[in-house]
């Protein structure tokens, strides 16, 4: 089937979307998301769930550890573990 | 028979990101949250045959962390010695805060009880996060939290972009849902 090149399926509305939530999405790619949110039922409500979700979590400013960080732990208590057994 | 099992072999692979979070809200400095993380493995090793498995071996985790982060400030303080709290009243009559009203704290400000909340939305995404595959909240913890680029991810994970956004996707999706049960609603 021909790509149409201003209108895009819903699953290409949910990519965007979810590189929109990244700032990696395009201005054009922008456009395209904003005018299939304007017919389509199950991209707005996407969309809707995903900025929610963004919001919640800058809201919950979670943390994690970094993979340098974990092993460095993981190193350190598989040495003590080596010990305990 | 105990509910719950202990393994120490998966503590750091299962919990270390949910202590590490859970710490770093109530100390703020990544290095002595991964030492409190640290001692509380160790502890938690040292006292094992205390695990009776009526509650979860995070929970258990989590008790005796409770009580490193209280021993880590309890040391901090008695570092201090009697340090001296001044208050300095605004000597300079020019400028603006002479008058009480202007001086008390801003009420739109930051309270108490918004990082309370903060820190109950925090352990609900965690809680979501523990649900979902291991590759796919390792991807969406990488993207989204420690706001690596994509580039980077795709090295260190031997991944295509394509890939990447095929999980963050289902992940995204997956704790959307999650959240609309546990906190949203």
């Amino acid at each position: 089937m021909k790509k149409s090149f201003l209108f895009i399926s819903c699953d290409e509305a949910k990519h965007i979307c979810d590189k929109v939530q990244y700032g990696e999405a395009t201005k054009w790619e922008i456009f395209k998301l904003r005018i299939r949110r304007c017919y389509c039922r199950i991209t707005k409500n996407y969309n809707n769930k995903n900025i929610k979700l963004t919001e919640a979590i800058k809201d919950g400013k979670i943390d994690c550890l970094k993979s340098e960080e974990r092993n460095r732990l993981k190193k350190q208590f598989e040495e003590e573990l080596a010990k305990h057994e | 028979m105990p509910k719950h099992q202990i393994n120490p072999n998966k503590w750091v692979e299962l919990y270390s990101d949910y202590l590490f979070n859970y710490t770093i809200t109530r100390v703020n400095d990544r290095a002595i949250a991964q030492d409190i993380i640290s001692e509380t493995f160790l502890a938690g090793l040292k006292s094992m045959k205390n695990f009776k498995g009526e509650a979860s071996e995070r929970t258990w985790l989590v008790s005796i962390l409770k009580r490193k982060i209280i021993d880590y400030y309890r040391k901090k303080n008695s570092n201090k010695g009697q340090a001296e709290v001044r208050m300095n009243y605004n000597t300079n009559s020019d400028s603006d805060g002479d008058w009480l009203e202007e001086r008390v704290s801003d009420p739109f400000d930051k309270t108490a009880e918004d990082t309370l909340v903060n820190t109950e939305l925090g352990d609900a995404i965690y809680e979501c996060l523990e649900k979902l595959p291991a590759k796919q909240a390792e991807v969406f913890k990488m993207k989204t939290i420690l706001d690596y680029d994509t580039e980077t991810i795709c090295k260190e994970l031997n991944i295509t972009p394509s890939n990447l956004w095929v999980i963050i996707h289902r992940a995204r999706t997956a704790l959307a849902e999650c959240m609309e049960d546990n906190w949203f609603k």
